[in-house]
């Protein structure tokens, strides 16, 4: 294949702004997928995906078409995340291409996560396209927005296409654009083999699919290729390019084109995005840049309701980390909850979409516990630890110093919220760092923020201080000493480890006062009287009792009819299994949940 | 021993607060369903011996006496009565009906049950009863005219609006009638009834802390009354408890015919459909089975936990005598004899200390 004839490209977006739109105008019009067989959003084939409008996991297609220069181009169209927990995997999906098409709503304007994954596809020298979308809104006002980017971003856009990708206006402008604007791969074929894999997936027949970028050299079926990060060497069974629906099989991939290549590979533990393919017997010399490990920044304890799912549940994570190298789990055990695991997530997000799909694709009931982040503690010895699990907090005697994972934070907002969101960021123990006009109306702020503050329920904070019309992003940035203690939970006296958590010295009061709160509501009244205490340490700081019932009694039975006492009974026995023994408390799956969303 | 059970679906006019099976009645409907019944007393063989009969509704007192006298009639020729069998029907009290109770009582009728309710007359306004205070008492009082020396009376408890004093009253009225039995229970909210929808009167219900409350002051009145609870909502002056009841609580047969009537007869419990049509036109009545395998040890024990006599304490398993304690402390549970019972507190949330007790 002439790499003349290729382009390789990204679509950047922010969140709603229409990038899954696009695509599926894009493979409309190289009729790649035919009209008929068309359903909305075609890359994002997960449900989770299309409910929630976002991006999860990159996707690539190959797609043909022929342009107003009479030439057939090869198109090689590479979906990202759009979201900043998938920062990493972003950068990579950057990377395997030479351009990217910025889609900006025009009547939205420019949000963090385009000013974020702008900046990143600049890092990577891609030549920036932006498009202008959403015109046929009656809010649209094109002309501004692109002078915003031009402004803001400080590229051009007062020619930048004006579309509107839900009616399909303009698409054809941005075809020709792909073809004119981003430059054609700079590719040697003779070269030894270096590509870069920037997605995998498992099949459970193939075993794991890696999507490659191929930057130098070639790689053919039957080849024994190294996976450079890791080492581990396989035998290529197939190679070639992805359609929407199916892997297309051409035996051969070379310099400067996007496709796949199966090898048998068992573990996705094996394919780390970013790691660089070589072949075994001609090696490349050094690996492409950037290659990093993922971590997980949040961690939570996810349990089955129901303790005999407990198999069920490991089954299910191990699937899900087939396709998800970046979730982490290992067994623990609480005494409230029983056996369960505890797992890492690159953020939020990516959290609440495992405990999510773990709920519908596996049908599993959950109980999760607060989200932690990883605290690192120097203890009096001058050993240091770092503690990701609030149970497994030292006691404070032997704690010399304690610090806490800080992030960037970056927050658009019109105007009229600054107000709101400087209060929230300060009551989140932000410290403010810039403020800045992108036009006469939105602002955007810049916070330090500790982790575990927005590992909670910023989002929703956010979103509800603003009528949803901020955006948010954030990188982390090390460390800062912070003043920590451990905060107890105790029901009838009894401490329940799967409630405890770290928080900041000066918060644990009011968090304290509020989890009581949310406790009080949600544990039914049973026949005994439960106190609820909040304690650090020894010392009990708030406290609230959960009243012993008075009534709980079927009176009538008509005619010898006790169907309905009978039901009660088999209902009880039900809503046993979903509640919690603890001691004599009976604390159901809500209670637990309830104190993660305490945002008033 | 044997309960035979007749379910009588007519009502003159439905009560704002119940779910019950009923229909409006009409003398062709009546004289047909009756036609029914009679037939299916042949259809089932009964070999044990019967010592309660009970005419329940609906209002079975919109029969003719010379109806109720023929169902009795048929049921003593074709089954084995017990020389003591207690007959009871469910009496409205609305008007007075001082031939009607004679010809009862004539036709074999021994126990009345008085749909009274409550003696405020307030009260009987809310729930759209068409009696009032005084022809509640005063039918109570017709009935032992009438030869009736066992009558039970309905009281209502928890209604909206509903002070301890009304309810002293309505229970001082009661001490003072010749009545032998009581039947108190809390009003229930069913989903579908006009009271279900009547925001002002639910704004005026108590709390389920003052539905305890008054539960518990008319289980203390009643008991300074001479009634003795003998079950969650059963009170009976010595030697009156209701032998057709206690079958239910004590897992014992008792057939029931008629539309929407259930049985636990012949080894299984299974109920009739609420359809008055069906069961007049079917040859047999159609029967919905509940239960193949009744009366098993864990329904034994729910059912016998309701009564004052409880059960014995070696019935409980391992893991429910753990807890055995602690309900006692907390003043649910007694034990005595070899035996353990709920008292009224634990009466009043049986629902959960029989959970706890038969887990």
């Amino acid at each position: 294949m002439n790499a003349e004839l290729i382009r390789n490209f990204c679509i950047i977006a922010h969140i709603d702004h229409g990038k899954s739109t696009l695509a599926d105008r894009i493979l409309e019009k190289t009729r790649t997928v035919a009209e008929r067989d068309m359903e909305q959003q075609i890359l994002d084939n997960m449900d989770l995906e299309r409910e929630r409008g976002i991006t999860i996991k990159a996707r690539a297609v190959r797609l043909n078409y022929t342009a107003n220069d009479g030439q057939t181009y090869t198109f090689n169209l590479i979906d990202t995340p759009g979201h900043v927990d998938f920062n990493y995997e972003v950068s990579r999906s950057l990377a395997a291409c030479e351009g990217a098409l910025l889609i900006v709503d025009a009547s939205q304007g420019i949000e963090a996560q385009t000013l974020a994954n702008t900046y990143l596809a600049i890092e990577h020298d891609l030549e920036v396209v932006p498009v202008v979308n959403k015109i046929d809104l009656p809010s649209a006002d094109p002309e501004k927005v692109c002078k915003e980017v031009e402004d803001v971003i400080g590229i051009p856009a007062m020619d930048a296409p004006r579309i509107s990708a839900k009616l399909g206006t303009n698409v054809e402008e941005v075809l020709e654009r792909i073809v004119t604007d981003i430059p054609a791969p700079k590719a040697d074929p003779d070269a030894p083999l270096k590509a870069l894999i920037f997605d995998s997936y498992y099949d459970s027949y193939k075993g794991v699919i890696i999507y490659v970028r191929v930057k130098e050299g070639r790689v053919r079926v039957g080849d024994t290729i190294r996976l450079m990060a890791t080492g581990s060497e396989f035998t290529v069974v197939e190679t070639g390019y992805m359609t929407t629906d199916r892997l297309v099989n051409v035996g051969e991939l070379a310099a400067g084109e996007v496709g796949y290549i199966a090898a048998s590979i068992k573990s996705i533990g094996d394919t780390q995005v970013g790691d660089t393919v070589t072949l075994a017997d001609n090696p490349c010399a050094e690996a492409l840049p950037g290659y990093r490990k993922v971590n997980p920044m949040v961690f939570s304890g996810i349990y089955p309701a129901d303790g005999a799912k407990y198999g069920d549940l490991r089954d299910a994570l191990e699937k899900l980390q087939l396709n998800d190298a970046a979730l982490s789990f290992e067994p623990e055990t609480s005494v409230a909850l029983g056996f369960g695991f505890r797992c890492g997530f690159l953020g939020l997000l990516h959290m609440e979409i495992i405990q999510e799909r773990l709920e519908r694709e596996y049908n599993l009931d959950l109980i999760t516990t607060a989200p932690s982040v990883i605290y690192k503690v120097t203890l009096t010895d001058g050993s240091v630890q770092y503690i990701d699990n609030p149970t497994n907090y030292p006691d404070p005697s032997l704690i010399a110093s304690a610090e806490e994972p800080m992030v960037k934070a970056d927050i658009l907002v019109p105007q009229e919220f600054v107000g709101n969101v400087m209060d929230l960021c300060q009551d989140r123990r932000g410290t403010f760092k810039d403020m800045q006009f992108l036009d006469e109306t939105r602002v955007t702020l810049k916070y330090e923020l500790p982790l575990n503050e927005i590992v909670y329920d910023f989002f929703d904070a956010l979103k509800s201080r603003t009528r949803g019309y901020a955006s948010f992003d954030y990188e982390l940035m090390g460390y800062a000493p912070s003043k920590l203690v451990k905060l107890d939970i105790l029901l009838n006296g009894e401490i329940v480890d799967a409630l405890s958590f770290i928080i900041h010295a000066d918060k644990a009061y009011g968090r304290a006062r509020r989890i009581a709160e949310k406790l009080k509501e949600n544990i039914p009244r049973q026949l005994f009287e439960v106190p609820i205490q909040a304690a650090i340490g020894g010392k009990i700081i708030a406290r609230e009792t959960v009243k012993a019932m008075r009534k709980d009694v079927l009176a009538k039975c008509y005619g010898g009819d006790i169907t309905r006492k009978k039901k009660l009974l088999e209902k009880q026995k039900e809503g046993k299994k979903r509640m919690r023994q603890l001691g004599t408390v009976e604390v159901p799956q809500e209670a637990f949940m309830s104190v993660l969303k305490l945002d008033e | 021993m044997t309960g035979l059970y007749f379910h009588i679906p007519f009502c003159a006019r439905k009560c704002p607060y119940c779910d019950f099976y009923s229909v409006s009645y009409s003398r062709e409907t009546a004289e047909a369903y009756v036609g029914a019944i009679l037939r299916n007393i042949r259809a089932y063989a009964v070999s044990d011996t019967v010592d309660s009969v009970y005419f329940g509704g609906g209002t079975p007192s919109l029969l003719s006496a010379a109806h109720i006298g023929k169902i009795i009639e048929l049921c003593a020729a074709r089954y084995h009565f017990s020389e003591d069998a207690e007959i009871t029907l469910e009496y409205n009290p609305t008007g007075n009906r001082a031939d009607y109770l004679r010809e009862l009582r004539a036709a074999g009728v021994n126990r009345l049950s008085v749909g009274t309710q409550s003696f405020s007359d307030e009260e009987l306004r809310m729930l759209g009863r068409t009696h009032s205070a005084a022809q509640g008492m005063a039918a109570v009082r017709a009935a032992a005219d009438a030869g009736f020396s066992n009558i039970s009376c309905d009281l209502m408890l928890a209604l909206p609006g509903q002070t301890k004093e009304i309810l002293r009253g309505s229970i001082r009225c009661l001490s003072e009638l010749p009545v032998t039995h009581v039947s108190a229970y809390l009003l229930q909210i069913e989903e579908g009834t006009p009271f279900s929808q009547n925001a002002a009167l639910l704004s005026r219900l108590p709390d389920d802390d003052g539905a305890a409350e008054l539960y518990l002051h008319a289980v203390s009145a009643l008991d300074a009354a001479g009634f003795r609870q003998y079950e969650v909502s059963s009170f009976a002056r010595s030697g009156m408890r209701s032998r057709h009841n206690l079958k239910y609580w004590q897992c014992e047969p008792y057939l029931g015919i008629g539309a929407g009537a259930h049985s636990c007869f012949d080894g299984r419990r299974f109920c009739v459909p609420r359809d008055i049509a069906a069961f007049i036109e079917a040859p047999v009545q159609p029967e919905k089975l509940i239960d193949a395998q009744p009366c098993m040890q864990e329904e034994r024990m729910m059912l016998a936990l309701r009564t004052t006599d409880g059960i014995p304490e070696n019935a409980l398993s391992a893991s429910a005598r753990k807890q055995l304690p602690m309900l006692c402390k907390a003043g649910y549970v007694r034990q005595g004899s070899g035996r353990i019972f709920l008292t009224p507190e634990g009466f009043a949330v049986s629902n959960a200390v029989i959970a706890a007790l038969i887990s």
